[in-house]
């Protein structure tokens, strides 16, 4: 869509899609759909509040607390509901496990439908149909060009999230962090890794 | 701390982790989406569906869909919903879209964008 090309020696210019963002607002707004106060409270949670912080806390819990990392598994929505985060925007959430066995990858085929409470808003390249239709087809290519090459003995599973189900990706933890905290565990936690194309970061790795 | 920049190679977007809106009007269509859905205006399937059909559709116009136009997307599902629910027709959009067009080119550069009634076109 183009932008309107007036030229304005004195005035303003809105682009297109201001205009057609600041009618729907203004017309919700009149109409009591919206309350333009309440917009900035999303806006700024998403900005500053939400991100993959949240799941990283996650995963260090279920790295540290193998109760906790049993609720995980079977029921992510209440386990995560225990530690009182964002309440989640889709109905249910479900935690994969990585093993040397299995390498899990979540994607969203259709649109990016996307652990949100757990990540914060999903990354440019995962709303793009290359991630979406070759992370299907070409799992492990994928995985290779974020520099991650896996065992060919381990299995790669890719779960398509649905607006009803989302997965957050439990990544193996790693070696030499036997006697860490749980709060040193969340720091080698990526949002790649709770992705599945990538993994969590090494002692080794964080220390640079 | 968190993350490592990912290498850009076989058309996927690379990010390091870059900010989560590019422009403000994009954090503006999102958060209206989320505000109706939690007024029960649509369900979230609801949403998604009808979010992957203007995806869709996008495509098959011959949008690359690199991730880069995703809120255009979103923008054009509010729309879509927002008329489908009968909360404003295809005219009234049309309306305010031309009234806030008037009131930019008749506000001085670098002052506040109010919309004003006589910005509407006598109906």
């Amino acid at each position: 869509m183009a932008d309107h090309d007036h030229s304005h020696e004195h005035g303003s210019e809105l682009s297109e899609t201001q205009l057609r963002v600041r009618a729907l607002e203004t017309i919700l707004t009149e109409k009591g759909y919206i309350d333009p106060a309440a917009l900035d409270a999303i806006v700024e949670t998403y900005e500053t509040k939400v991100g993959p912080r949240n799941g990283a806390r996650v995963v260090a819990k279920a790295w540290t607390d193998p109760a906790f990392k049993q609720a995980l598994l079977k029921d992510a929505t209440a386990a995560v509901g225990t530690l009182g985060h964002v309440s989640p925007v889709g109905d249910h959430l479900v935690a994969v496990e990585n093993t040397p066995q299995r390498h899990n990858m979540i994607v969203c085929t259709l649109c990016s439908c996307y652990p949100w409470e757990m990540l914060g808003l999903p990354p440019v390249w995962y709303k793009s149909a290359p991630y979406r239709s070759r992370a299907v087809k070409d799992p492990r290519g994928v995985l290779a060009d974020f520099g991650v090459a896996l065992p060919k003995e381990t299995e790669i599973r890719v779960w398509d999230s649905t607006a009803e189900t989302r997965f957050l990706v439990l990544p193996m933890r790693p070696a030499g962090t036997e006697e860490w905290s749980e709060e040193r565990l969340a720091d080698l936690v990526t949002r790649d890794s709770m992705i599945g194309t990538g993994l969590a970061l090494t002692p080794a790795e964080i220390a640079k | 701390m968190m993350g490592r920049p990912t290498i850009p190679i076989s058309g996927i977007p690379s990010d390091a982790e870059g900010p989560v809106f590019c422009e403000p009007w994009e954090a503006q269509a999102f958060a209206m989406a989320l505000a109706l859905h939690k007024r029960g205006l649509f369900t979230w399937p609801e949403w998604a569906t009808t979010l992957a059909g203007e995806i869709k559709r996008a495509q098959a116009a011959g949008d690359p869909d690199t991730g880069a136009t995703y809120y255009w997307h979103w923008l054009n599902a509010l729309e879509r919903l927002v008329t489908e629910k009968g909360i404003a027709d295809a005219g009234l959009l049309t309306r305010y879209h031309d009234a806030w067009d008037h009131a930019a080119d008749r506000t001085k550069h670098g002052d506040p964008i109010e919309l004003r009634p006589e910005d509407f076109r006598p109906a």
